[in-house]
């Protein structure tokens, strides 16, 4: 380009660029824009990629390309940008996309829950065999407590309101279970940890508590919660384990590409597991530890809220039809 | 290890292609350090100023007047704020916070969007794991060794941090129409730079571009002349080309 020709170009776009910040900043605040807006922002698109073209050539490396880069990859960013629709984005989470993944995890979910029931067995036998190892899983306290015949629940409201207990309960509960999903990442070997962990504790403090006739109390305690507690726990576990196995046999080109697109698809099952945790965590404050709480009431909070969770994970809760095609999940 | 930034470029249907400049291990860094005082100052000072209206003192024991109010609304707030800053305000503000805003720097995903809530939550989840042992030392190592300085967080939800400076709309705001005496606009925005630069070089670098430029863009100046002015004439020069006064 000869220079007058350059000088010619560059007068007659410095204001058609100098208005486009506020432009730009305009049509990045608007969520839903109109359809002449949008034309708007497709032709400033064609326009500032051939300034920016002509820019790069003639005067690369300074300041004025620069800035017409960054104006370019925020019009891109803004022209690409998905549209917004929140109602039916959760819609589409809750009835299709978590069944879909949830459905996949079947077959993890039952290595998880093989290797909770072995470890729960192998606390239960630990500590029956050699009663002083639960000193490893329990703390003085809880060890002092159940040997004189009190279960460390008991009075637990009397120490703190419900809503204390159960905020601090399904925080704890949420902990573990992201963590037994983000540890997949060791190829699984950290789910497998935390699985087996939780298992050997549960198995030991059964056996330290049937050793002192609390076993029944226990199984009161635990029964409104406990179900779905450890379900949920195993999914975010079966979670892990398919991120563990996305690296040990990636499905996709790359490890990085089969890595990335089993975090995006599992992690929607965790959303479902936070929220169910929410709710034992709820049971676990309110009723569990509530003596006058009858059995019975426990066993039809405990049945129903597995039932619920049922639903949850395989979309019939919102709406999804039994013969509904498991669909491809978008990475 | 190349001493150039690396880049994310995204072909786009005009056939000119956009190219983003990633943030590296310094500037991640420098992001996270503004937001972890921003969010512990937050905390802090929610902390102590919901304590200090619950207790009428400057003392810490709530006592029996607190419970369960004094729990949630003091102490699950104080908390929620420290452990909720970063992926709440990243959905929010599409990928930023004021700590990255600060640094110059935004999440985007590999294609160069706004990343989704999902995404935005599964980088941040993953914070479980980058944060290990200490101080981020498993997401810091990756960030420094991965071609695209990524940590896990990233590479879980398919994110890149880039560089978002707003190189400023003073660059545009000071531009002049050229005329037939000014510089080419080439030439006129390397003057604008070194004008800009002038006080931050040495006085022989300055003297030199300075004498390159104006030869370059006025091929009639002999070399002599210019050689015989002082720094503060060749500055003076420099300006009259850029404003089209020469």
């Amino acid at each position: 380009m000869s220079d007058t020709g350059l000088k010619h170009w560059f007068g007659s776009r410095i204001e058609k660029w100098r208005q486009l910040g506020a432009r730009l900043d305009e049509l990045e605040r608007r969520r839903l824009p109109s359809a002449d807006e949008a034309i708007e922002a497709i032709d400033l698109y064609r326009a500032l990629g051939r300034d920016l073209s002509i820019a790069r050539r003639v005067m690369p490396n300074t300041r004025v390309t620069r800035v017409l880069e960054q104006r370019f990859a925020k019009l891109h960013t803004i022209i690409y940008r998905k549209p917004h629709n929140w109602r039916a984005r959760m819609r589409s989470l809750f009835r299709d996309e978590i069944p879909s993944v949830f459905a996949e995890l079947k077959i993890p979910l039952q290595w998880i829950g093989l290797l909770l029931a072995l470890s729960t067995a192998a606390g239960w036998w630990l500590v029956t065999t050699y009663p002083e190892l639960i000193g490893l899983m329990a703390s003085e306290e809880m060890i002092s407590g159940v040997e004189k015949g009190h279960l460390w629940t008991e009075g637990m409201l009397n120490v703190m309101p419900s809503s204390i207990v159960s905020v601090g309960i399904l925080t704890n509960n949420i902990v573990v279970s992201l963590t037994a999903f983000c540890l997949g990442i060791f190829f699984g070997l950290g789910t497998f940890y935390i699985i087996s962990l939780n298992g050997l504790m549960l198995g030991a403090m059964m056996a330290f508590t049937h050793q002192h006739g609390l076993a029944g109390e226990l199984l009161k305690f635990i029964t409104a919660h406990g179900v779905v507690e450890l379900s949920v726990i195993c999914v975010s576990g079966a979670a892990g384990v398919m991120l563990g196995e996305s690296l040990i046999r990636p499905r996709y080109a790359t490890r990085r590409e089969s890595f990335q697109i089993a975090a995006g698809k599992t992690s929607r099952v965790l959303l479902m597991c936070a929220l169910l945790l929410i709710g034992c965590g709820f049971i676990e404050g309110y009723l569990s530890p509530d003596p006058d709480f009858p059995m019975i009431n426990r066993v039809v909070v405990g049945f129903g809220y597995f039932m619920v969770m049922i639903g949850a994970f395989t979309g019939r809760l919102f709406g999804r039809s039994s013969q509904a095609y498991p669909g491809q999940i978008r990475p | 290890m190349s001493a150039q930034a690396p880049r994310l470029t995204i072909a786009s249907v005009t056939g000119v292609e956009v190219d983003l400049r990633i943030a590296g291990p310094g500037s991640r860094s420098y992001a996270f350090t503004i937001d972890w005082h921003i969010r512990l100052i937050l905390a802090v000072c929610w902390f102590f100023i919901g304590t200090f209206a619950f207790t009428r003192s400057f003392s810490l024991q709530v006592g029996e007047r607190g419970g369960s109010t004094y729990a949630f609304t003091v102490l699950v707030p104080a908390f929620a704020i420290y452990l909720l800053y970063h992926p709440i305000l990243e959905v929010i503000m599409h990928g930023r916070t004021p700590g990255k805003r600060m640094a110059g720097v935004r999440v985007v995903t590999r294609t160069g969007d706004v990343p989704t809530a999902g995404a935005l939550l599964v980088r941040n989840l993953f914070r479980i794991v980058d944060s290990l042992p200490v101080f981020y030392v498993v997401g810091l190592a990756c960030v420094v060794f991965t071609q695209q300085h990524t940590r896990i967080g990233d590479l879980a939800a398919g994110t890149l941090l880039v560089f978002d400076t707003a190189e400023s709309d003073d660059s545009l705001a000071s531009l002049t129409v050229p005329t037939a005496n000014t510089f080419n606009p080439a030439t006129a925005e390397l003057g604008r730079e070194l004008l800009d630069r002038w006080a931050q070089l040495a006085p022989e670098a300055r003297s030199h571009l300075a004498r390159q430029l104006l030869s370059r863009a006025n091929p009639a100046l002999s070399s002599a002349e210019l050689e015989q002015e002082t720094t503060d004439q060749l500055r003076a020069r420099v300006q009259r080309f850029v404003a089209g006064e020469a």
